[in-house]
């Protein structure tokens, strides 16, 4: 086996995100690495739903235009997904409810009889599907055991009817790696503050990065950690504030409308210099746009957003390791540098489901914050040469912590004295040239594929596990910047040493990526551009890549 | 700490005659009395809006978050979730907490965070010339209306007492030591206290008269009485020549939000078992 390619499809209320993740989590424990993508409309029930799980010996991060395997348990499920089925595709489906070539199981009778409810028809599908491709059901029950916490006997008993309800296929042979804790991007970046000193989340519902605040709510009441959901985005970064000038380490979750609420404490963030860190799910737009699907739209608003000027952090990770790391180090830049912070990504890396090879004791260490000298009294902002003012918190006997939204002398007193503007804009510039040097020192920009080759794919963000992959079976070089947010000139230039040919791989229309480039004398070649929400598959890259390469 | 030491040596420029005066040195009074009754000085934090009042951040010496307008209460409901020992209270505008962040308002006496909002309710706004507030009485003239406003005011007690405020009281700045001890009361509930404090603006709306004549103490009113407070608030509406009742309308102590979440910070070590469980209960 190189590769498999399973799609599960149902109605929304299903639960065909959990049977997909289910897929993934045998293949898992079958020793292959995994990718699921979910795709759903903005809906609670009715609409189709549907997961793609891919499965392989090397490490993936995008679907094929092809599916090997379809759980079907409606009609649609075949239907809409004609152009996915080849001539060895095989079709397990609910023969109560679908017409099909293949392996019909009659998912709604078994389920009368073992008195089971509804929702467990996904175990039976799940059933037939290891008994038809040859995953032991120990395999099975493993999975099972360890992912369903509730009725878990009865969806033994199901899965165990679908199972022998197949012609039995030949015994799936055993891949080598795992198995891996299989986690949503939104999952990957929660683990990667928490390892960062995340003391509190506050969020306000919004996908794709809803998921983060399910996940930390969940974990909050042991872990401890506080989270809260306010009345709207405004009240969201505006508690971090408050947490974060008490001295809490706060995050906040949102996407692009949720944003635009917060710009104006973002731009609060960057006067008063109390950090923030915002993780920005980009969905598609303009405005509510398609709610549940991708893109890469928002790179611009995020290096802008907020009046005036001020350094800011943008990070854009592109798969699960990246997102954890890169999570985990934005934390602790934004609290050792004082910026307001972005983790930029987008629904493609938030709600897809991937390994995450990383461990406990093997994530960054979080970053010490400068240390406090001098003696007498406190001042918030005391002008120094790297521009960053020692970060105290009240209480300090004796002192007065004065954070400002206005112009403010070092006490942190109002001012609108000409000379003290001017300098603490200067000390703004030079916190902005001191955070350049912490992240050059990271290495902002990732080199993949043929380090020699003289073409190269230039992408961010969730595009990066296809691009590899692509430019892999070309033999090509892939340059992704990390930081985009004090922009990695020298390193990215660096990266594209030996370049003749740069292709621009971006989900949007605009090629947001391509302009920032462009500031800096950076120039593609030529650009592929995805916006329909929905991220590239591999065969549409390789296709795309062919009419300009 | 001396008397001095309580006001910054920030030049004031507050107009002469301004109300702020007033709730300034009440506040310096009251913060003076926790003082001496043990509460450190540097555990106490001044929250402000934009505005006039809000010059409070840089004359108080005491710590303090200069906020933007209309946002005082979703920050000090920060710092109180961070440190639930510290005494938060915020000082907003009737721009800020009747306007821009009415929102923030309702939903801070619906959490009950344990803070103290007090409202230099002034019922224009000073520092951007002279417009209408929410406030304000109808056919209001202002710059942004100057035939006269055409929406009548609302009463921010009565949407206060609908909201689930455990502590509200209405004071003003021509009676300095009543407001104090309205401020001290609110700073000593433990949960959301809402003072408006009527407030005359010496250049914009100054209704000195009207508060001297019209205004009158509660006495004989039970506090503990919702029905009763609901009464005294609609009293006045703050459009009519009706009488004004000062003082506290409602107190009623409930569960405090803060006091609802962990407040133990996890150590490295811990971290990292946290985040192995998490992780294996994954794979």
């Amino acid at each position: 086996m190189a590769e498999f390619s399973v799609l599960v499809g149902g109605k929304a209320g299903d639960g065909i995100n959990s049977a997909g993740l289910l897929v993934s989590h045998l293949f898992n424990r079958m020793g292959f690495y995994t990718y699921m993508y979910f795709d759903y409309p903005s809906l609670i029930k009715g609409g189709h739903n549907f997961t793609i799980t891919r499965a392989a010996e090397h490490p993936v991060g995008a679907f094929r235009e092809r599916c090997d395997v379809i759980l079907a348990l409606n009609q649609d499920s075949i239907e809409f997904h004609r152009d996915l089925i080849h001539d060895k595709t095989m079709v397990i489906y609910d023969s109560n409810r679908a017409k099909a070539e293949g392996q019909g199981v009659p998912v709604q009778d078994i389920l009368k009889e073992e008195q089971a409810p509804g929702v467990m028809g996904n175990s039976c599908i799940i059933g037939a599907f290891c008994g038809a491709v040859g995953i032991p059901f120990s395999i099975l029950e493993e999975v099972f055991r360890r992912q369903i916490p509730k009725g878990l006997d009865k969806n033994l008993v199901v899965a165990r009817r679908g199972f022998d309800a197949v012609t039995p296929g030949r015994i799936l042979e055993r891949g080598k790696t795992g198995p891996f804790a299989l986690l949503s991007g939104n999952e990957a970046i929660g683990i990667g503050l928490l390892n960062g000193g995340l003391d509190a989340f506050v969020a306000y519902p919004m996908t794709p990065t809803s998921n983060l605040l399910h996940f930390l709510a969940a974990v909050a009441e042991e872990y401890p950690l506080t989270v809260i959901h306010p009345e709207n985005e405004i009240a969201v970064i505006l508690m971090a504030q408050g947490l974060a000038y008490a001295g809490k380490k706060a995050a906040v979750g949102t996407s692009g409308g949720g944003f635009c609420l917060m710009t104006e404490s973002f731009s609060m963030a960057g006067m008063n210099e109390v950090p923030v860190v915002v993780v920005m799910g980009q969905r598609t737009g303009p405005s509510t746009g398609l709610p549940t699907y991708t893109g890469q739209t928002e790179l611009h608003f995020m290096l802008h957003a907020g009046q005036g000027e001020f350094p800011r952090l943008i990070v854009a990770p592109g798969d699960n390791g990246q997102a954890c790391a890169w999570s985990s180090l934005a934390l602790s830049l934004a609290w050792k540098c004082q910026v307001p912070t972005v983790i930029l990504v987008d629904k493609t890396l938030c709600e897809g489901i991937a390994p995450l090879e990383e461990t406990a004791d093997s994530m960054p260490v979080p970053m010490a914050p400068l240390p406090i000298s001098g003696e007498g009294q406190y001042n918030r902002y005391t002008i120094t040469e790297t521009g960053i003012s020692p970060l105290q918190y009240p209480p300090v006997p004796g002192s007065a912590i004065k954070a400002n939204s206005y112009a403010h002398d070092e006490a942190g007193i109002t001012t609108e004295r000409a000379d003290i503007v001017s300098q603490m804009t200067e000390k703004r510039l030079r916190k902005a040239a001191t955070l350049k040097q912490e992240t050059d020192r990271l290495t902002p920009v990732m080199v993949y594929g043929n380090r020699e080759a003289m073409t190269a794919l230039l992408c961010w963000g969730s595009t990066i596990p296809i691009c590899r992959e692509v430019a892999g079976d070309r033999d090509f070089r892939v340059v992704q910047p990390i930081v985009l947010s004090p922009f990695p000139v020298e390193a990215l230039k660096d990266a594209l040493i030996g370049v003749k040919k740069l292709i621009a791989v971006e989900e949007n229309a605009m090629g947001q990526l391509q302009m920032l480039c462009a500031r800096s004398g950076i120039m593609v070649d030529a650009a592929i551009r995805k916006y329909d929400g929905r991220p590239f598959a591999v065969e549409e890259l390789a296709r795309r890549l062919k009419e300009v390469v | 700490m001396p008397e001095q030491g309580l006001i910054t040596s920030a030049q004031n420029t507050w107009c002469p005659g301004c109300g702020n005066f007033t709730i300034q040195f009440a506040l310096r009074n009251v913060i003076q009395e926790l003082v001496k009754e043990g509460i450190p000085v540097e555990t106490i934090v001044l929250v402000t809006g934009i505005g006039c009042h809000a010059k409070m951040a840089d004359y108080l010496n005491i710590n303090s978050f200069y906020s933007i307008h209309g946002r005082t209460i979703p920050v000090a409901t920060g710092i109180k979730l961070a440190n639930p020992d510290l005494t938060v209270f915020c000082c907003a505008g009737d721009g800020d907490a009747y306007a821009e962040g009415l929102d923030h308002l309702v939903f801070g006496a619906k959490r009950n965070t344990d803070i103290t909002v007090i409202v230099h309710n002034n019922r224009v706004y000073g520092l951007t010339t002279g417009q209408y507030t929410p406030t304000s009485p109808l056919g209001f003239k202002g710059r942004s209306t100057p035939s006269g406003t055409v929406e009548e005011p609302f009463n921010p007690l009565a949407l206060m007492l609908t909201s689930g405020a455990g502590y509200i009281a209405r004071g003003t700045s021509r009676k300095m030591p009543h407001l104090q001890s309205l401020i001290s009361g609110g700073l000593k509930h433990k949960g959301f206290a809402f003072i408006d404090v009527l407030q005359i603006c010496a250049s914009y709306f100054n209704v000195s008269t009207l508060y001297d004549w019209q205004g009158y103490e509660l006495s004989g009113h039970d506090p503990s009485d919702f029905e009763a407070a609901c009464r005294k608030a609609e009293e006045w509406n703050y459009n009519s020549d009706s009488p004004i009742p000062f003082g506290l309308f409602y107190q009623k102590e409930k569960p405090v939000f803060e006091q609802m979440f962990p407040h133990r910070t996890v150590s490295p070590v811990e971290r990292k078992e946290r985040i192995r469980k998490i992780l294996d209960a994954k794979r």
